[in-house]
This record gives structure tokens, C-alpha cells and sequence, in this order.
């Protein structure tokens, strides 16, 4: 509701306030309401098993070139500053560990999913929203078909089972670029990388990386599908929507990171 | 069969239905007219609870719909169908598969048979050969025609037309209507289209009904609606710029 022209001068700061505030509550609560029905509905039938195998395919598959780029070219990247940082106090012999660990607990997971964040849930964003304004998800209703059920799930699956097996090939392809770099343009030795590579890597760091890849996974679809699904306003509601999802989805990768990296870590 | 009583709906501080009584009889085409933004789309939205009331009720034989749990409603929106203004097909699907999309989602049918009934529906409505054709790719007044045939595959008791007409060409347009007509001769099926094409409403209606203001001002046949003594229905009749009726950014 718009200010009201009648409300008293004393008041106008609380009004504000109020509207101010309002914003992302109701975010927060339409969130929580999607997140409640996507996963009540997930198990009842029919199943859609081709809108998922096509998202599977989207969110997955499509988006490995760009996820393996990325991870080779970030793991390669960190292998030379650090071996340029460490080499100031004689530690570069711990490069190994270090792009190891950072690969598979902390940039593994995150940048896949600012790159699924960026692909997928513009993706998704702008066809829920498309389909919103082009009476597409009134439509599925008079078909007596539940709209979160066909377009929300599979989707919301898609992401929580493709963004931890993006990150499995993120964390090696990240690993190999380090590797690359450290043994060919650094002059590591290559027996001596690869033990230093295993020596400190656990396999409870991979586990911490996948678990928050599997929260982006869900966060990232259940932020673009919201967005989409209740943009309004023709084609400039659905660009504005689409923007929202890419903003929402990727600042919510990074904060939450912090926080499940602080709770898995501890 | 489908009973409107009182309904009133608003959007933020504006009151879009402001009371509407309207009563569909079955087997009856009703069309209701009236404005651009007059409400009449979200009068139909309500018929098949895309929207729920703020106050009043909708009863469809009897029973109040807004009371419906999941299954209720999906219940009764198998018994209905809706062809959108824009026809709104499914574009990242095929046109037989949008045309059988419901005997797919609520059917055991295998595929060859949801194609073959999807194939003979869209004879219905005069097409033949586009089965896999994507809707990307068709006319309007194609588009529409594949958006009836999806809206009568599950041979509904009620069709609800918003805007059949709008935005085809004349010639395109009364086949529209040939079609909403002998549908509901060969399939006997209750409904109510909204319009603001006079040609239109005249050739397909029972009875019309006209929208102004939030409320239902005028029923009746045809006939009596030509002779209202209504200025508001007598000038939207006419298409007249002068009379009654404000058009906000109009020159009346």
C-alpha cells in the first residue's frame, strides 16, 4: 500500500520504517511458504520425471564447461600466488595443501554456485517469469495441475543433487589446474606436489564442501523459482525479476557461506 | 450450474468487483461485456478459483468454491476448461502435447493414445497436420485454436472464454465463434465468455450480461439488450465516445 496522504507528520518516520521492513519479511515469509509446499509435494504423485531429467540436463550438464574453466583457472591462479607468498618465508613446498584445501572446502562450492546462480537461476527466473505473464501458470491451474509441483520441484531437485556434483568436478579439475602450474611454469616437483596435495586434504573437507553445495543447490532454485513465479508487470517484470533472482541467489551463496562454514567448521 | 453472488474483489485500494450477481443456467451461454479494466477477466478468474473473493461467494451446482480443498478443486477444474486471451500454450511443448497435457498429467493413457485424442481435438477446431508444430511458430488465431482444442480435451461440462476474439482478424474472429458455437452444440457444455467484440457477443450468447462499475447492470437476451433503455448499455452497444460511461484518458 502506498503512503497515505492522511497520516500524521509525527507518524510519517514510523510508516517508513514499517515499509522499509515489510519488504524483505514478506520476501522471507513467501520463501519459507514455497520452501513448505515444494517440499510437501515432492513425493506425491504424478511425477514429473522429464521436467526433471531436463532440468537435470540444464543445471547440470550445461553448466560443466563454464564450471570447469572456472575451477581450473582459479586453481592454477592460486597455486602461483601462493607459491609467490609463500616463497617469502620458504614454505612453498605447502602449496599444495593450500589450493587443495581451498578448492574442496571453501571455493569449490562457492563458485559453482555464483556460476549456477548466474546460468540456471537467470534461467529459471526468466521462464517462470515468462510463463507468470503469459498466463502459462494460470493456465497449468484450470489444467488441475499444481504450478510448484511442475515447475518448483524438479527444478529444486535438480539443484540439490547438480550443484554437489558440479563441485565434485570443480574441487578436481581445481586441484589439476594448481597441480599444472606448480609442476610446469613453477618447477614443483611433481611426487613431492601430489604427497603434500593428499597429506592434509581429509575426506571430511570434500563432505563440509559438498553439504554447503547442496544448501546453494536448494537456495539458488528455491530464490529463482520464487522470483520468477511472482514477477508481475509483462516483459521489463520479468527482466526486473530475473535480475532479483541473480542478486538474491548469488548474495545468498556468499552469506550463507560464511555462516555454514562457521557451523560445519567449528 | 455456476451461481455469483455478491462478489467483491479489490486490488490495493482499488475496488475492482463491487458486488456482481450473476447466475449461468446449464447448458446456457452467457457473455458478459463490458470495458477495457471493467474486471471482467477477473470476474471469469474467479469461476474457476484463480482468484478467490474478498467477500461474496461463487457456487458451481450448489457448492460454495472457495471452500475447496486441493483435491475438490482439481476435481472441479477437470470439469472445466479455459481458453486465455493469449491462448497461453505451453511453449517449451509440442502442440498435441499441449493439447493432451491434462490427459498426460491426470490419465493412465499411454502417449499414442493421449496423441490420438489430442489429433481428433484439434480436428474439432479445424486443424489437422500441426501436431508437432511448436507453438512459437503458429498464428494467432491458430494459437487460439490450439488453446480451445487443449481447453476441451478433457470434454469439460463448462468452457470459460476470456476474449476469444480479441486481437484476430474479422474473418478469423467469426470462425472463432462458429467453433464456440458448435461446440456447444455437439458437446452440450455450459459457458460464459467475456468480450467486448458487440459482433461477437450477439452471435454466440444465450444472454448477456453487462459489467460497469464493479457490478452486474443489466442481463438479458440478445434481443432485449439491443432495445435497452439503459444509456451505459445502449452506448457500450453502439460503441458511442459520448454518453454516460468516463473513459479515463478518453475525451468524454
Amino acid at each position: 500500500m502506498r503512503a497515505e496522504a492522511s497520516t500524521p507528520a509525527l507518524l510519517r518516520p514510523v510508516e517508513y520504517l514499517g515499509a522499509i521492513l515489510m519488504r524483505p519479511l514478506s520476501l522471507a515469509g513467501g520463501l519459507v511458504i514455497m520452501l513448505a509446499k515444494t517440499l510437501r509435494l515432492v513425493f506425491a504423485p504424478p511425477y514429473n520425471l522429464r521436467n526433471l531429467f531436463r532440468q537435470l540436463v540444464e543445471i547440470g550438464v550445461n553448466s560443466l564447461p563454464v564450471v570447469l574453466i572456472t575451477a581450473a583457472f582459479t586453481g592454477a591462479v592460486l597455486a602461483l600466488q601462493s607459491y609467490i607468498g609463500f616463497k617469502r618465508f620458504g614454505a612453498e613446498g605447502l602449496v599444495g595443501s593450500v589450493v587443495a584445501l581451498s578448492m574442496t572446502r571453501e571455493l569449490g562450492p562457492v563458485l559453482t554456485g555464483l556460476i549456477v546462480s548466474g546460468r540456471a537461476g537467470a534461467a529459471m527466473a526468466a521462464e517462470l517469469g515468462t510463463m507468470r505473464v503469459t498466463e502459462q501458470i494460470d493456465a497449468l491451474e484450470t489444467l488441475a495441475t499444481n504450478p510448484v509441483q511442475y515447475l518448483v520441484v524438479p527444478r529444486f531437485l535438480s539443484g540439490i543433487v547438480m550443484l554437489p556434483a558440479l563441485t565434485v568436478f570443480s574441487d578436481a579439475v581445481g586441484i589439476l589446474g594448481g597441480y599444472f602450474v606448480s609442476t610446469r611454469v613453477l618447477g614443483a616437483n611433481p611426487t613431492l606436489y601430489l604427497n603434500r596435495t593428499w597429506d592434509y586434504l581429509t575426506i571430511t573437507d570434500i563432505y563440509h564442501g559438498l553439504y554447503k553445495a547442496i544448501f546453494f543447490g536448494g537456495a539458488i532454485a528455491l530464490i529463482s523459482c520464487y522470483q520468477g513465479y511472482h514477477s508481475e508487470g509483462g516483459a521489463a517484470g520479468v527482466g526486473r525479476a530475473t535480475t532479483r533472482a541473480v542478486v538474491m541467489a548469488s548474495m545468498a551463496v556468499l552469506i550463507s557461506d560464511y555462516f555454514l562454514s562457521s557451523w560445519l567448521f567449528q | 450450474m455456476i451461481r455469483i453472488e455478491g462478489l467483491t474483489k479489490s486490488f490495493g485500494d482499488k475496488a475492482v468487483l463491487d458486488g456482481v450477481d450473476l447466475e449461468v443456467k446449464r447448458g446456457e451461454s452467457m457473455v458478459v461485456i463490458g470495458g477495457s479494466g471493467s474486471g471482467k477477466s477477473v470476474l471469469l478468474k474467479h469461476i474457476i478459483r484463480l482468484l478467490r473473493p474478498d467477500g461474496g461467494r461463487v457456487l458451481i451446482d450448489g457448492s460454495d468454491i472457495s471452500g475447496l480443498d486441493e483435491h475438490g478443486l482439481n476435481d472441479l477444474r477437470r470439469r472445466m476448461g479455459m481458453l486465455f486471451q493469449g491462448a497461453a500454450l505451453f511453449d517449451s511443448m509440442s502442440v498435441w502435447e499441449n493439447v493432451g497435457f491434462a490427459l498426460r498429467q491426470h490419465t493412465s493413457l499411454k502417449p499414442r493414445e493421449v496423441r490420438r485424442i489430442a489429433s481428433e481435438k484439434l480436428r474439432m477446431v479445424g486443424l489437422s497436420g500441426i501436431e508437432d508444430v511448436m507453438p512459437a511458430d503458429l498464428s494467432g488465431g491458430m494459437r487460439k485454436r490450439v488453446g480451445l482444442a487443449r481447453a476441451i480435451a478433457t470434454e469439460p461440462e463448462c468452457i470459460l472464454y476470456d476474449e476469444p476474439t480479441t486481437g484476430l482478424d474479422p474473418i478469423m474472429a467469426d470462425i472463432i465463434n462458429d467453433l464456440i458455437l458448435s461446440l456447444r452444440e455437439r458437446l452440450s457444455v455450459t459457458s460464459v465468455t467475456i468480450t467486448h467484440d458487440m459482433t461477437s457477443a450477439f452471435k454466440i450468447a444465450d444472454r448477456i450480461a453487462m459489467l460497469y462499475s464493479g457490478r452486474i447492470i443489466e442481463v438479458g437476451t440478445p434481443e432485449e439488450i439491443r432495445k435497452t433503455s439503459s444509456p451505459v448499455v445502449s452506448q457500450f452497444v453502439a460503441g458511442r465516445a459520448e454518453g454516460p460511461i468516463r473513459v479515463e484518458g478518453g475525451y468524454a
